[in-house]
């Protein structure tokens, strides 16, 4: 292989893993919806088309940068996401219909309301957010003179992709450590269970789809300094949740990490060697090969090897 | 079950375009509706069968709206074949996609099929993007010669599909496969065990399905005239519209899909010509699909009784 | 007696647990054969590596002579074997003449064969006065006389039957144990899982007791009831 070569592909792989760093933060709301209310919420890329959106208003108005707006849009879209689950989700929960998909076209309907609503408001119109660091990157070459390659490293991505970890760190500790994220943990696990030791099932799913969107939210404020914004936006954003969300086994975090990373470096790589109009197939292409060989996604490749010790 | 009102019903329709004899009336854009809403009742009947009846849930049937369309505008384009050809040639293509669709969603169940069955629309509408040189990519296929340019002859066509196709689920519902199809829907591991092979009765709803869906496909690239992947793959404008059509009309209800049309086509139509609330049309619908999911949980047609109750009071006051 | 059905050493683990460590029993044409063990014993998932839900890890099931096990549940049934579930599982939305019609067509040629052949069994299992019901709303005792009459329009040559008394008052209890002798009388072999031991004991021919996933005895009524180890491990503790 040329050095161009390997250049290329180094290159591809960096923005493949910064990609996936930040499709598993969209992957995590969506897998922890889906863990402790075992609904798919389609309305979740829309989520995060309402975080962008307020993180753009900020920014507009206030030249408020992105990344602090963080701080804003979590806290609204985790009460958007409890009105939701409150007011629309939990009602359902509750009829009973011939089709218990019925929950997930719900979140259809929802999401197609919030779309169009911010066509209505914002117009089609594609916005980009002109950060000054927006083009700023570092370069291999700056720190190695003689590199025989070239790579770099774009800021933003950079920063969002670190904001996104420690995001996921926060939620691992809150998971893991908290009476709380315990709570919800049980009730993923096992509803009545749960409920049989004295945990509020019903509360603990109206606070998961808040955090779900929380997170999302965040998701879409780290996602504004380098990509464009539109209403539309959210569609592809809900789409690549779910493919995470099997890919890593349903209600499984650490699954959907791995997944969110397999996910953006195989998309990188079907841009660079298939062509930018294929990388969603490319992400369709994981998706049903998941499904067909396997099945339970990634947590179960991670309980084979644990039963296998 | 009895023929009487259906028959009574389709006499009702096919004299729909003596329309044209009335003046003062756009008789072209009130047929234009009328087969719009034929068409949709097909979709819709397509999509009760696998999704109302069998209980297999999809959200990618414009997926085989869009391969019954192309493969008529293909064959156009292709072959120099007119692309009414495409009605029949529809038939084994859309089967064969759906053989091998449900060769590989099929395994899944419940929601996870609908989440299988959005990537599969969306798959297709990003492959037919992107071979442009099958496709035509985003430029799409256009039918320079159309066979009429009145609607009326379109206008019966689609409707003897449609009186075909009630007639057609009708007696699929009535039959061995109708009680298998909702036995899988009603309970998978008991249908299995009382000896119904589950994925072969899935599979075959989900073929006839895609079949009827197909034609409606094929019937729109020669009504129209035009096709382009946005349009015909679309996941909100076909997929959920089918979903929300059977959905509003009622879900797994011999009526239903006639009724959601009907009431689906008509109210798009009224949005799109009030100024300014046009825009607004996909909010509607959602709250629209919202309000039945919560309230009306088996469609005009499924909780009419309900329906009649709420209505009575209001009449009172 | 020939055997109809023989379990070879079957076990099946979940994970690392075992729920079953190679158990073998036979019943024979025409019998009732009770199974019975204190709840987690394995009753259950042996009914369902019978009935093909779930594939024996080690072992073979045959019915009739053939290999049955690794087969799936609807050929399993093809071949004569059907079953009954402890939770009931009726097609809630269709009627209960419906749902025996809906099994019926396994074997009928057409619809009217069908219906013929569901209308006389819902009139052998005292259903007929609530074939127009939808099954939903039936009451417990009669879902789970449901349960029996759709597996008997599969027209099995072997039933097992899940519990089918359990949570019945005393008369409905007396009126299914009626059926189940019928049932018998029919030629039908018949596998039964139950606690109540006062139905278990007076309809089985054959008892099997299972505890933790093992076989603990085998033999009739009278043999097992005075089996000092059954009496320890399960008669002893046992909540009837």
């Amino acid at each position: 292989m040329s050095a161009a070569k390997i250049e290329v592909l180094l290159q591809t792989l960096i923005s493949g893993l910064l990609l996936g760093g930040l499709y598993a933060l969209i992957g995590l709301g969506m897998t922890i919806i889906m863990g402790v209310m075992k609904i798919i919420n389609l309305a979740h890329g829309e989520l995060m088309m309402v975080g962008m959106y307020v993180a753009y208003l900020l920014f507009a108005w206030a030249h408020i940068d992105p990344y602090l707006s963080i701080l804003v849009a979590v806290p609204l879209l985790f009460f958007l996401g409890v009105a939701l689950q409150k007011y629309l989700v939990n009602p359902v929960l509750k009829v009973d219909a011939i089709l218990p998909e019925n929950q997930v076209i719900l979140t259809v309907g929802i999401g197609m309301v919030l779309a169009n609503l911010a066509t209505i408001i914002f117009k089609s119109d594609y916005r980009t957010t002109p950060v000054d660091y927006a083009t700023k990157a570092w370069y291999l070459t700056d720190l190695w003179k003689d590199s025989p390659i070239e790579l770099s490293l774009s800021f933003p991505w950079t920063v969002s992709f670190l904001f996104a970890v420690g995001i996921t760190a926060a939620l691992w500790f809150f998971l893991s450590r908290t009476d709380m994220g315990k709570s919800i943990r049980a009730t993923a696990q096992d509803k009545d269970a749960a409920m049989l030791m004295g945990v509020n099932v019903e509360r603990m799913r109206v606070f998961t789809f808040g955090l779900g969107s929380a997170l999302v939210g965040a998701a879409g404020c780290l996602f504004l300094p380098i990509y464009y914004l539109y209403p539309d936006v959210g569609g592809q954003f809900t789409l690549t949740g779910f493919v995470i969300t099997i890919l890593g086994g349903l209600g499984s975090t650490v699954g959907a990490i791995i997944g969110g990373l397999i996910l953006g470096v195989f998309e990188s790589l079907t841009a660079t060697y298939v062509g930018m109009g294929w990388a969603p197939v490319g992400r369709f292409v994981v998706f049903m090969l998941v499904l067909v060989f396997v099945p339970g996604g990634v947590a179960s490749l991670l309980r084979r090897r644990r039963f296998g010790k | 079950m009895t023929y009487r009102k259906p028959l009574l019903i389709l006499a009702l329709l096919a004299v729909l375009p003596l329309i044209r004899a009335v003046p003062g009336v756009n008789a072209n854009y009130w047929l234009h509706n009328f087969i719009l809403v034929v068409m949709w009742t097909i979709i819709g009947m397509s999509w009760n069968l696998l999704s109302g009846y069998c209980g297999q849930v999809s959200f990618g049937h414009a997926a085989f709206f869009g391969i019954g369309a192309y493969t008529s505008g293909l064959l156009y384009v292709k072959f120099g074949l007119s692309a009414w050809w495409g009605m029949l040639a529809s038939i084994p293509v859309v089967g064969a996609a759906a053989l091998l669709i449900g060769f590989v969603c099929l395994r899944l169940r419940g929601p996870f099929f609908a989440l299988a069955t959005i990537a599969v629309g969306v798959i297709l509408r990003i492959v037919a993007e992107n071979l442009t040189g099958f496709t035509g990519g985003d430029m799409g296929i256009m039918i320079r010669e159309r066979t009429w340019v009145e609607k009326t002859w379109y206008y019966y066509i689609i409707l003897a599909l449609a009186a075909g196709t009630f007639w057609f689920v009708d007696r699929i519902i009535a039959s061995k496969l109708g009680y298998y199809f909702v036995a899988i829907r009603e309970d998978q591991d008991a249908a299995e065990s009382l000896g119904i092979d589950t994925t072969r009765y899935k599979t075959i709803a989900l073929v006839l399905s895609a079949v009827l869906c197909g034609f409606a496909g094929a019937f729109y690239t020669n009504y129209m005239g035009y096709i382009d992947p946005k349009v015909v793959f679309a996941l909100h404008d076909i997929s959920v519209m089918a979903i929300m059509v059977v959905m509003v009309g009622g879900v797994a209800t011999r009526w239903g899909p006639v009724l959601g049309a009907v009431i689906m086509i008509l109210m798009a139509e009224i949005i799109r010509t009030i100024p300014k609330v046009g825009t607004a049309h996909h909010t509607l619908f959602g709250v629209l699909l919202i309000v039945v999911i919560i309230f009306l949980p088996n469609g005009v047609v499924g909780d009419a009784a309900k329906l009649r109750r709420l209505l009575r009071p209001g009449r009172s006051a | 007696m020939s055997a109809l059905l023989e379990v070879k050493g079957v076990s099946r683990f979940f994970g690392g647990l075992a729920a079953l460590t190679d158990v073998d029993f036979t019943v024979g044409k025409g019998e009732v054969l009770g199974l019975i063990g204190p709840n987690g014993a394995g009753k259950t998932t042996m009914f369902n590596v019978v009935n093909g839900f779930y594939a024996p890890s080690r072992g073979e099931v045959v019915f009739k002579g053939e290999r049955i096990s690794g087969l799936k549940p609807y050929q399993i049934c093809g071949r004569g074997l059907a079953r009954t579930f402890q939770v009931v599982k009726p097609l809630q939305r269709m009627t209960t003449l419906d749902n025996v019609v809906c099994s019926a067509f396994l074997r009928a040629p057409n619809r009217a064969a069908a219906v013929a052949n569901a209308e006389e069994i819902l009139k052998f299992t005292n259903l007929w006065d609530v074939r127009d019901t939808v099954s939903k709303r039936l009451p417990l005792g009669l879902r789970k006389r449901l349960e029996i009459a759709r597996a008997l329009a599969t027209e099995p040559d072997m039933l097992l039957l899940d519990e089918a008394c359990a949570g019945l008052n005393p008369s409905e209890l007396e009126e299914s144990i009626g059926i189940i002798r019928r049932i018998k009388e029919r030629g039908i072999t018949i596998m039964i899982i139950e606690h109540h031991m006062k139905v278990i004991m007076s309809i089985s021919d054959r008892i099997v007791v299972l505890t933790y996933g093992q076989k603990l005895a085998d033999g009739s009524p009278a043999e097992i009831s005075a089996n000092p180890e059954v009496i320890k491990a399960y008669l002893g503790e046992g909540d009837d």
